[in-house]
């Protein structure tokens, strides 16, 4: 068990999301940052779909109330143990009574993100509703009782099925596999439905300028900033189903790229999708900072998505490796 | 929209691709969508098949490698598919139109240049058909809407209006089922719960289910 004795807004429960719900209006949610949630349980021996806790306001604290393994993945949050250091994508042992706490983010951290995961052996225990564990803030429903977290909740840790390897640690995701345009952290997109209905200038800015991830970014919807992007005609749409990483623009121009808590329909034109492969850099992409797009095709988005599978199947490779070592 | 003679097919990421009608938004054509869905759902590739306005989203279990075959799929299953005529329930919701619970029926009024007694019977007339599921758990996308009282949605999104409150979009009406951001305009309110994630199946109503507004209260 373990109890959250300082929190930020919006610490809430996640698994990679629910699916098979969109029929019911319910869209998926899940982690911002899919692969550091999945790598933290392949860390842990748990199943990759186990529910973490999402972090994205600092600082966080939460003490064990049993001995408990756990890593923290995600951005390099500077997580101290009572007082001893931990490394950032480290499985480690926790003992009871013991006091995790997680700072904000590094500054010029090598690799830019704003997001932790806290990861248990075992899995963060709340029941699946509908087929998953993550907080459906909209709906009120999944997660602990479907709010964030606040100070004083406890959540248990489900049954761990196999010994953790305390002292392993991972290559994070945006070291092993880094995308930059310029110097930016760059995402790929796909062209969707409406991209032609925008003036050619507005297309070339869009892939030629970066664009700021405005305050008004968290886990419905990023709002960017940057040149407005000009319609060719007033675009009327009839509602229709949409997934995260749609990129709508509204009248005024502004692009809202749909992140996990997004709606599962909507009805503002489309210029692209965020490849399923690259939402999870999007997802660390802290607010104020900017970001390029790159245009990729059928072919390449798909070979992106083998990239991050093959990622994985490397971190269970590894795991599984060190625990014959270690019999 | 699409306002080709022939329906057009488009890529959402890896993730998804959305499948779109011809023409005007009808009923029949909605009824062929339902019947997409339900053939689109037992192909190998296609995880949920799941309707929107006269439109149809195929999420993928995995992206197939080429998108030729499903997009002939599609267009030939379409081309012969027929109408599916689902009949549902008629659940009946009891309106208080105007005041607090409706505040922005005067918009309604000055946009349309009718009176709210006008508004109210317009709207409360006909039997609305669930065409479709979306926005949030339990939202149900009405067709039918009587279109003199059509009011384009809000130039600023309210940030929060409550379950229950009934709205006009454009030429589309519906019914909040949980409190959340709008760009509607709030005519009035009802009480009704859209969506329990412990019954089975969640929402209450589902495409070919319809709605009957009944006018409790004109708060003028």
């Amino acid at each position: 068990m373990i109890e959250i004795l300082s929190t930020g807004a919006l610490a809430t429960v996640q698994d990679l999301g629910r699916a098979g719900a969109l029929r019911w209006g319910v869209g998926t949610a899940g982690a911002m940052d899919p692969l550091a949630l999945a790598a933290g349980n392949i860390l842990l021996g748990n199943d990759e779909g186990a529910a973490g806790v999402e972090v994205p306001v600092f600082p966080f604290r939460v003490r064990f109330g049993a001995d408990t393994a756990l890593a923290i993945t995600g951005a390099d949050v500077d997580a101290r143990l009572d007082e001893q250091p931990l490394l950032p994508w480290v499985a480690v042992q926790a003992r009871a009574g013991q006091v995790l706490h997680l700072s904000l983010p590094r500054r010029g951290a090598v690799w830019p993100a704003s997001r932790a995961y806290l990861c248990l052996a075992g899995g963060v225990d709340v029941p699946a509703v509908l087929g998953s564990r993550s907080t459906q803030l909209r709906g009120a429903f999944g997660g602990l009782d479907g709010r964030a977290l606040r100070q004083g909740d406890t959540l248990r840790a489900g049954a761990a099925d196999r010994q953790p390897l305390a002292g392993l640690g991972l290559v994070p995701p945006a070291l092993a596999m880094p995308l930059q345009v310029d110097g930016l952290p760059a995402v790929r997109v796909l062209p969707a439905a409406e991209y032609t209905h925008y003036t050619e200038a507005s297309r070339a800015a869009f892939w030629a300028e970066p664009w700021k991830i405005t305050a008004q970014s968290d886990r419905y919807g990023y709002r960017l900033d940057g040149r407005p992007l000009e319609a060719l005609a007033a675009i009327e749409m009839r509602s229709h189903g949409i997934v995260p990483g749609v990129i709508q623009v509204p009248p005024g121009g502004q692009p809202i790229v749909q992140m996990r808590d997004a709606q599962p329909s909507g009805g503002y034109p489309k210029l692209g999708t965020v490849i399923e492969a690259d939402l999870w850099r999007l997802g660390q992409a802290p607010v104020g900072s900017r970001v390029r797009f790159v245009e990729c095709d059928w072919d390449s988005a798909l070979a992106a998505l083998a990239e991050t599978r093959r990622w994985l199947d490397e971190v269970h490779r590894l795991v599984g490796l060190q625990r014959l070592q270690r019999g | 929209m699409n306002t080709a003679a022939a329906p057009s097919t488009s890529l959402l990421g890896t993730s998804a691709m959305l499948f779109e009608a011809p023409g005007e938004t009808t009923l029949p054509t909605q009824q062929r969508i339902w019947a997409l869905a339900r053939e689109a759902e037992t192909w190998p590739e296609v995880h949920e098949a799941v309707p929107g306005m006269n439109n149809l989203m195929l999420s993928f279990t995995r992206p197939p490698r080429t998108l030729d075959l499903l997009n002939a799929r599609l267009h030939a299953a379409w081309s012969t598919i027929e109408p599916l005529a689902l009949q549902g329930r008629v659940v009946e919701l009891p309106v208080v139109y105007g005041g607090e619970g409706g505040p922005h029926i005067n918009d309604v009024v000055a946009h349309t240049g009718l009176r709210i007694d006008e508004i109210v019977e317009r709207h409360s007339a006909p039997l609305y058909p669930v065409y479709a599921l979306g926005s949030h758990p339990g939202y149900c996308y009405l067709g039918g809407m009587d279109t003199r009282i059509a009011t384009p949605r809000r130039k600023v999104p309210v940030l929060r209006i409550p379950g229950g409150a009934v709205s006009i979009g454009g030429t589309q009406t519906g019914v909040s089922a949980s409190d959340g951001p709008s760009g509607w305009n709030t005519i009035g309110c009802t009480t009704m719960a859209f969506f329990d994630p412990a019954r089975d199946p969640p929402a209450l109503l589902q495409p070919g289910d319809s709605i009957r507004f009944r006018v409790e209260k004109v708060i003028r």
